[in-house]
């Protein structure tokens, strides 16, 4: 089971530069996780490691052959389509069975592995059914038997759960999960759902505008972002970004003014300051996660921080309760224990847990 | 087809009422006006030349005679020779078969090229494609001509054949590339990953998805062929005359009385595969022209 890699990848459509310079390793067996916003280029990525597209530059390996130039069907890859693309005058067998038909793969051997994809995704039931007759979520096994049936070397996966409903997608989430536990093989899979890519990826890749900004593990990723962008991008609710002075007190603290309200100074603690100490007298951005900002006595550490401002708005979730309130002219979201939360217009007391806090450079948006 | 609209809730009340009724009186007459020349067709074929002589021209026949049938069909004269419509119609369908069958095929290949392995100058052709279908048939008639004298099919059923193809394949491209466009390309790309080539794709994929445009597309082109006159009569001799140009020959004939029975039953005779090739294919056609309109 080989991995892929990527090296320097251009692609082009006329002068539109849609990947710029890519480079990506898989190891094998890796699940790597493509995220980003839409139209950064993950579909073409996949597709070009699929063969479905040409490159402008750069090398595609697969285990360690260059397949620059080589067609789809001799790639020994499977991909599984957005849009499931089921050919919807066949039957889910002959869906299942059409690339061992032309690949004149043995009428028994074909047999036996249908019967074994279709009990491994339970489609049994509907194998005679056109596409047309399926759910969505049966068609999205289907679409995923045809991918396994092949055998292949690497799985490709573009957005397979997006028309499926929630409670499906999480179902299959776990299904798609324990397949790779059980194949070991090497998958690159698109999503926007950064649940799906959290829970699923051994590595993710976050990509924006045809670059890669990270390629982490995800609690790489989620504990330590590299910059604005995949800080802003993985979490959800995002993570609170607010604009602050450095400045030198009794330790370094950050100055965040408020209109209507005494500034806050969020001191940084001891394993930032000496990276804050450089903007002395100049802007940061202040990353905080929703969790990170709670109620009094929601959270421990050593690191924590007080401040009062009033709530501006209350959302329960359920579990959990955000609270929004204003904070340097941005809004600010806090996650309390539903017990901890009132009602919209009161003083409220926050802690912030200053360890967890990111620090941003607003000009180039890297961590410090 | 019984569709969902049909029990959408309508208003109520005699005004309604009155509507409705007014709506089937229109609706009525304009059938009736399609339909009548269709009824004195039929009914003047069945009738003996001295009962249309007599008579008028809406009355029922007093006396189904089939004599006119049988006479369009195996004796009528065309020019000097009187054998009937019966070597003329095997003319047509020695043209129209294989006309229709070479024009579609390619039409659905070309669709299919057009649109799922774009190539460089794609649009181009297929721009100027669609100019073909607007060209006048009287402006290809002498360049034509002259074509079909130099490959020596000139006055041949193959010639005319060739006719059709060429001027139908701007219509069947059209009709087949408009399919194809709405063809998803990601099962294209699926079909390639499974291992399948340009052909494969066309006739295991395509092919099977195309049934009701090839229903569209051989009842156009098989309507455009059978009713041919200008294309019958300047490209083929008297002996491989299409049905149409005989049919005119048999109507046109000046001797002897003219004999309105045999000419409407020649003239049936002549209209009838087109209808023939409606009732079969018909559903499919309303079916491939609203193709597309909804997905699923
Ligand atoms: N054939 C093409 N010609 C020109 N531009 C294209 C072509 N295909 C894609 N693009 C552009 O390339 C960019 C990346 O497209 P791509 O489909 O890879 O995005 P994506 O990241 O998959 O987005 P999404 O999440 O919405 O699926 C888009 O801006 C798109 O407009
Ligand atoms: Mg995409």
């Amino acid at each position: 089971m080989p991995g892929v890699s990527l090296r320097n990848i251009w692609k082009r459509f006329g002068t539109t530069e849609v990947l710029k310079g890519i480079s990506l390793d898989l190891e094998e067996g890796e699940f790597v996780v493509l995220v980003g916003p839409s139209g950064c280029g993950k579909s073409t990525l996949l597709n070009i490691v699929a063969g479905l597209e040409t490159l402008s530059e750069g090398d595609v390996l697969i285990g360690d052959r260059v397949v620059n130039d080589v067609p789809p069907k001799d790639r020994n890859i499977a991909m599984v389509f957005q849009s499931y693309s089921l050919y919807p005058t066949k039957t889910v067998r002959k869906n299942i069975t059409f690339g061992m038909e032309i690949r004149r793969v043995e009428k028994a051997h074909q047999d036996a592995a249908l019967r074994s994809v279709s009990e491994l995704l339970h489609i049994d039931p509907y194998l005679e059914r056109k596409p047309g007759q399926l759910s969505g979520g049966q068609r999205q096994r289907v679409a995923m038997a045809r991918a396994l049936v092949r055998d292949p070397d690497v799985f490709l996966f573009d957005e397979p759960l997006s028309n499926l409903d929630a409670k499906l997608r999480i179902e299959m989430r776990t299904e798609i999960k324990k397949l790779h536990k059980r194949l070991e093989k090497s998958i690159i899979y698109v999503t926007h759902d950064q649940i799906e890519a959290m829970t699923l990826a051994s590595r993710i890749a976050v990509m924006d505008a045809g670059h890669i900004r990270q390629f982490a593990p995800p609690e790489e990723i989620y504990e330590s972002p590299a910059d604005l962008f995949v800080a802003s991008f993985i979490g959800s609710p995002p993570m609170n970004i607010v604009r602050g002075r450095v400045e030198q007190d009794d330790g370094i603290r950050i100055t965040v003014e408020n209109d209507g309200g005494p500034a806050i100074r969020f001191p940084v603690p001891e394993k930032f300051a000496a990276g804050a100490s450089a903007y002395l007298g100049k802007d940061v951005d202040l990353g905080l996660r929703p969790e990170t900002v709670t109620a009094e006595g929601g959270q421990t550490g050593s690191d924590l921080f007080a401040f009062d401002r009033p709530i501006e708005l209350v959302e329960p979730t359920g579990p959990d309760t955000m609270l929004v309130f204003g904070l340097g002219g941005q809004e600010v979201i806090a996650r309390v224990r539903p017990e901890d939360a009132r009602p919209a217009g009161q003083q409220f007391r926050f802690v912030a847990n200053m360890a967890k806090a990111k620090l941003f450079d607003p000009e180039t948006g890297r961590r410090i | 087809m019984s569709g969902r609209t049909d029990d959408i809730v309508r208003p109520k009340g005699a005004r309604q009422a009155v509507l409705r009724v007014l709506l089937f009186v229109i609706l009525g007459l304009f059938a009736a006006y399609y339909l009548l020349p269709l009824f004195v067709m039929v009914s003047t074929s069945l009738k003996t030349l001295e009962e249309i002589r007599t008579g008028t021209l809406v009355s029922l026949p007093g006396t189904v005679t089939f004599e006119p049938w049988a006479k369009a069909w195996s004796a009528a004269c065309v020019g000097v020779k009187c054998e009937g419509l019966k070597p003329y119609f095997w003319n047509s369908v020695l043209i129209a078969v294989p006309g229709v069958a070479i024009s579609t095929f390619l039409g659905a290949l070309a669709g299919y090229a057009l649109t799922k392995w774009r190539f460089r100058g794609a649009d181009v052709i297929f721009g100027l494609m669609l100019f073909g279908a607007f060209i006048p048939f009287q402006v290809i008639l002498l360049p034509m001509a002259r074509t079909l004298g130099l490959l020596g099919l000139a006055g041949t059923i193959p010639g005319l054949i060739l006719v059709h193809v060429v001027y139908g394949l701007a219509f069947t491209t059209l009709f087949f590339r408009n399919f194809a466009v709405g063809v998803s390309d990601s099962i294209v790309q699926a079909a390639k990953i499974d291992g399948a080539g340009f052909f494969s794709i066309f006739f295991r994929i395509l092919v099977p998805m195309a049934v009701p445009t090839f229903g569209v597309t051989v009842i156009w082109q098989f309507t455009q062929i059978w009713n041919d006159f200008l294309f019958g009569v300047a490209f083929t001799s008297s002996d491989s005359n299409p049905v149409t140009v005989a049919l005119n020959n048999v109507v046109a004939t000046s001797t002897g009385v003219k004999e309105y029975n045999v000419d409407m039953a020649a003239a049936i005779l002549a209209g009838l595969p087109t209808l023939l090739v409606y009732v079969i294919a018909g559903r499919y056609f309303v079916r491939g022209l609203a193709a597309g309109a909804v997905k699923g």
